[in-house]
């Protein structure tokens, strides 16, 4: 019997847990069944459940594995369900499965995981807010390109740092607004409806050329953590090429650079010590 | 001088302060008012092209100084533009970066002026002004200066979330010969003042019943050490930690390699020292905190009290003590296995819980990402068993340099080609 399994959305956890419950006890093989997104299957997310026993007992399973379900379930890839359904189907006969992280899919798991975990940090860490005037007062708008399904997720986040303000953040997925109390969520934006620059970027741009050290560069080091793709919505790296050809022996072109000290044409070497107080 | 001319001296001078971290605070956020958040993960909002991470805006409230620190850009002898912040400037270039989410808070340091009390006091009003006038609720580091009043040092910890006091050098003669202003009986007087008011108001947090104390500085206190500025070798630059660590219960000792500056008194090396020695002494000093290593045993991996240059401090302690290994992948304890080089601490822990159901391989360590390159001469597995003498082969050490393999294989020799 072929199961066509419908959920909410595509990082639909609660949905997924439920339709596993429900395959396991009616006792349908992962073969059988067919999950949103799977070889490009129509229908994605939305249409008539398949009949199945609702409130089906739930299996134990480590708690670890929820953890890593939960954020697996929000990974661009459209096999994520059927992993997941499929080790739980395992489990049963192989009671360690769900607890043995050098099994490979196990180690799969942990990698989509991962991958998620690190997409919400990045996105912690690089989406920037620009400020524009509304009618009803200034809002901070961001552009983000997230590369899995996460900006449901990670929302409380920005509300729980940014409750003071108005913001959007507008992402191709998915975009959140929110207006002081709530979010809500609208379908995915174009770069284009975010704004395109603000008044205080110039001043963080200035800040990142003069933090930098050019005694050190390390440039593989920057792009391992902040890779090239992110850079073109940063307004910080459009002086990361200048920063770099200064640093490599010509003439440091830096913003600050019109306030260069008076030592500045003797070359001087960033002296690796000064540390106040 | 505009803010943006400010903002760019003010940062320069302080990019010598290794520490950028925001991580290990409390938590807090904003859904009751105020701005900003902290989730006791740090965050780097960007990464500059020296390969650091970006956190803070790190900057100092002005780089005039009256004490002259041979080794500091900002001495009052040295030959640099001054500015200064005012600290209404900096509350608010703070609050319009975090706005924006450039950054997690404020690292502010700055030089002395007038007096260690008349700065600290300045530094302190900044920090007072972003938590009480505008709510802010993101991360705070204080450069403590330690000349200054208790007071002064005990409002600080109850802004910040962490303050950190330079010891700057490894040695108090060290520290008499180049900094004359400053005094080492001073500089830990202030660090175990600070220890015993973080300490205090941890253990008061954690058994209050109702109203909760109020919080000291709860991400701890750091500090910074300038290697290579003077002749401590490695196994004293180790020892200092070690003794800062456990005597005053650190959170970080922070290492900068000394590089030259202009006008330098005859006092300094004229050249630096290699950044990799930095890099090793970050990578013992790991090994001290969370390998359960000492520092005698980390220089014994050495020589003469100096680190081994062309390995990291792990695989040369191994390859001192091969009668160790191999050691069996399946049996041998936590300890064992947190002393073979290539095995991570998060590593060694899944490789416990995997062993409670079945055998591990070293094919199943591969899928952990370990480098198995590096780990096979050190241990055995149903799957993997040494070549017989390898573990005392005087070439392991060759083979297990970073990169000679490969860089002998993609790079021939090309002995014969001269003229
Ligand atoms: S007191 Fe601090 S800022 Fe002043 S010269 Fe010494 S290290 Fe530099």
């Amino acid at each position: 019997m072929a199961c066509s399994i419908c959920l909410a959305g595509p990082a639909d956890f609660d949905g997924w847990r439920a339709a596993a419950r429900g395959l396991l006890a009616a006792g349908i093989a992962p073969e059988a069944v067919s999950w949103p997104g799977q070889d490009g299957a129509a229908g994605l997310f939305d249409g008539a459940a398949p009949d199945l026993p609702r409130d089906a007992p739930s299996p134990a399973v480590p708690r670890d594995f929820l953890v890593q379900a939960e954020l697996a379930i929000r990974h661009s890839d459209p096999e994520r369900f059927a992993l997941l359904y499929g080790l739980l189907w395992d489990a049963r006969r192989r009671p360690g499965l769900l607890r043995t992280p050098t099994e490979a899919r196990m180690a799969r798991l942990a990698a989509m995981a991962r991958a998620v975990r690190r997409d919400a940090h990045k996105m912690h860490a690089f989406l920037r807010f620009r400020e524009v005037e509304t009618p009803d007062g200034v809002r901070s708008v961001a552009w983000f390109e997230p590369e899995h399904h996460i900006v449901e997720a990670e929302a409380g986040f920005f509300e729980r740092r940014f409750a003071a303000l108005r913001w959007s953040i507008l992402t191709p997925r998915r975009c959140a607004h929110w207006d002081g109390a709530v979010t809500t969520f609208t379908a995915g934006a174009h770069r284009a409806e975010a704004p395109a620059a603000d008044a205080a970027e110039d001043l963080w741009r200035t800040y990142f050329a003069s933090i930098f050290n050019p005694a050190r560069l390390k440039p593989e080091a920057m792009r391992a953590e902040m890779p090239k793709k992110y850079w073109r919505n940063l307004p910080e790296a459009t002086v990361i090429p200048e920063l770099l050809r200064g640093a490599e022996g010509r003439e440091r072109a830096m913003l600050g650079q019109a306030i260069a000290a008076p030592g500045r044409r003797q070359r001087r070497r960033p002296s690796g010590a000064g540390t106040a107080g | 001088m505009d803010l943006r001319a400010k903002l760019a001296v003010l940062a320069d001078a302080a990019k010598y302060d290794a520490s950028c971290a925001s991580s290990g605070t409390d938590k807090r956020d904003s859904r009751q008012g105020g701005l900003g958040s902290t989730e006791g993960m740090g965050i780097c909002h960007a990464y500059a092209p020296d390969g650091r991470c970006i956190s803070l805006l790190k900057v100092l409230l002005t780089n005039a100084c009256v004490f002259d620190c041979a080794y500091c850009i900002n001495r009052a002898s040295a030959p640099v533009r001054r500015a200064r912040f005012t600290v209404e400037e900096l509350v608010r270039l703070t609050l319009a970066f975090y706005r924006r989410n450039y950054i997690e808070g404020l690292f502010l340091s700055s030089g002395i002026i007038r007096s260690p009390d008349y700065t600290m006091e300045q530094i302190v009003r900044v920090a007072r002004a972003l938590r009480q006038e505008h709510g802010f609720k993101g991360y705070i580091h204080l450069k403590t200066i330690p000349e200054a009043a208790p007071e002064l040092l005990a409002e600080a910890g109850l802004l910040a979330d962490r303050l950190s006091i330079n010891v700057e050098l490894p040695q108090a003669a060290s520290l008499r010969a180049l900094a004359p202003e400053k005094d080492m009986p001073v500089i830990e007087g202030a660090m175990a003042e600070l220890s015993t008011r973080i300490a205090t108001a941890g253990a008061e947090r954690r058994e209050a019943r109702r109203a909760l104390p109020p919080r000291f500085a709860p991400a701890g206190q750091s500090t910074q050490m300038i290697v290579g500025a003077d002749a401590s070798t490695d196994g004293q630059v180790l020892d200092a930690s070690d003794g800062l660590y456990s005597r005053f219960g650190l959170k970080r000792v922070y290492y900068s390699g000394y590089s030259p500056i202009p006008a330098a008194s005859a006092a300094l090396p004229p050249a630096p020292p290699p950044l990799l020695r930095e890099h090793r002494l970050y990578q013992a000093d790991w090994l001290m905190r969370f390998y359960g290593f000492r520092p005698s045993e980390i220089l014994a991996g050495g020589e003469a009290g100096m680190l081994d240059l062309e390995i990291d401090p792990k695989l040369a302690w191994a390859l001192k003590h091969r009668a160790g290994f191999p050691l069996d992948l399946n049996r041998a304890s936590r300890e064992a296995l947190l002393r073979v080089p290539g095995l991570g601490a998060r590593t060694v822990e899944r490789v416990l819980e995997a062993r409670r159901h079945g055998r591990v391989k070293l094919a199943d360590l591969a899928r952990l990402r370990v480098p198995l390159r590096k780990v096979a001469p050190f241990l055995t597995a149903p799957d993997h068993r040494p070549p017989p003498g390898q573990i005392d082969s005087a070439g392991l050490r060759r083979q297990l340099q970073p990169g000679s393999a490969f860089a002998r294989a993609a790079r021939p020799e090309q002995l014969a080609l001269g003229l």
